[in-house]
């Protein structure tokens, strides 16, 4: 545990104030929930952050970086270093179960392993169906394909397995 | 010491995935269909994305200041290494079409070669890239296919692309001094690359040229007259207004 400018910070209160950090582009999730956040390292009056990009061309990274910056410094660190890392590759496997669980009420269909590359049967997130049909497999943003439900008709989101 | 094999590949590399991607991106609001326009544009943004993983590994190894930003925006033509394939224009939608296909073709090859380069970051960007460019040749097979298996008018802008781009693909294959240098073995994919390009092209009734010129020169900074224009609306603000940020 670190004292800091009267602030006591310890691994479990950054973890606790990343996990209000949301993805920019599915604001459900947070970055603790996509699994991107690796570790977090605290030394003296440093604290570093490992994280690693979801796709190479996200263009959220950029703005997480900073929301993480900004979001620590309120815990009174003053000297944040952000380290991206390359390797490992991030794999949907490391998003949470609890990330998967509010992307279906978000309407969003999660990886699915049995769907490794988009295909038609994603379940349908509004109404559970397997009935569904592939529209595009690039939706609204590079990580997500383009589906519609047969039963209810609605159109949706699945996150690609990456 | 920098090794300049290693350098000039990472360059190779940022470059060929920059061109393509500013290439693509001049499709946003105009691609065909709502969704094509969606993948076209999202393709560019992934190869947008290698682009600057190399590059940023590029500045590591020159180690002078160089940033991704002062290699993608000052650097001259002669200096680019892309190959010459990526920076042919656009056309039209068959001839974008088969200019990602014959591209992803050949990167799915390369970049499963590449992640087991001795060089760990080269391997793990590969690695990482190959998702991507998974979905990247899926599509553009279908495309492919469909347009040479389709309308009379779709089939012949299949074949005025082919005509126009074949000669771009013999370059992929000879490997310049710093490919060599790298371990990178190219002729190994060759084979496998025209197997599978010739499946696609046959099963879109199409047929692959034979005894075709094939220019060279990309890769080590001789190109044709298009980089020119690409790096001009590329590279205009950052020469207008040097060291310009927002
Ligand atoms: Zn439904």
């Amino acid at each position: 545990m670190v004292t800091m400018n009267n602030i006591i910070a310890d691994k479990e209160s950054v973890y606790a104030c990343l996990q209000e950090i949301a993805d920019p582009e599915i604001p459900v999730l947070s970055i603790i929930d996509l699994g991107i956040v690796r570790n977090i390292q605290i030394t003296d009056d440093e604290l570093e952050v490992f994280i690693t990009s979801t796709y190479t061309g996200c263009p959220a990274m950029d703005m997480i970086a900073a929301d993480i910056r900004m979001k620590l410094s309120s815990l009174g660190f003053t000297k944040i270093k952000i380290t991206s890392l390359i390797s490992p590759i991030w794999t949907t496997d490391w998003m949470s179960e609890e990330g998967k669980r509010k992307l279906i009420e978000y309407g969003i269909a999660p990886p699915d392993k049995r769907f490794l590359i988009a295909k038609d049967g994603v379940d349908c997130p509004h109404c559970q169906s397997s009935n569904t049909r592939l529209i595009s497999e690039f939706g609204s943003t590079a990580c997500k394909a383009l589906f519609q439900c047969n039963d209810c008709q609605e159109p949706f989101d699945y996150f690609k397995c990456h | 010491m920098m090794n300049n094999n290693l350098f000039n590949y990472t360059l190779h590399l940022a470059d060929t995935t920059l061109i393509l991607g500013q290439r693509n991106a001049a499709w946003c609001g105009h691609g065909p269909v709502l969704e094509q326009d969606i993948a076209i544009t999202n393709i560019s943004l992934d190869l947008i994305g290698q682009s600057r993983s190399f590059y940023q590994y590029a500045a590591t190894q020159k180690a002078d200041g160089s940033t991704e930003d002062s290699f993608a925006y000052l650097r001259s033509e002669r200096e680019f290494k892309n190959c010459l394939l990526v920076e042919q224009p656009n056309g039209d939608w068959a001839q974008t079409i088969l200019r990602q296909f014959l591209f992803s073709s050949f990167q799915h090859l390369l970049f499963q070669q590449l992640q087991n380069n001795k060089d760990a970051t080269l391997a793990a960007i590969a690695e990482k890239s190959l998702k991507e460019v998974t979905y990247h040749l899926r599509w553009s097979s279908e495309w492919v296919i469909r347009l040479g298996d389709g309308t009379e008018e779709s089939r012949n802008k299949m074949l005025k692309a082919i005509t126009e781009l074949w000669p771009f693909t013999g370059e992929q294959f000879i490997p310049a001094t710093y490919e060599e240098n790298m371990g990178i073995n190219l002729l190994s994919i060759k084979e496998v690359w025209l197997k599978k390009v010739t499946d696609i092209l046959t099963e879109a009734t199409l047929q692959v040229p034979e005894n075709i010129f094939m220019h060279t020169g990309g890769k080590n900074g001789i190109h044709t007259e298009q980089l020119g224009f690409i790096l001009t609306e590329l590279q205009y603000i950052q020469k207008t207004y040097p060291g310009c940020e927002w």
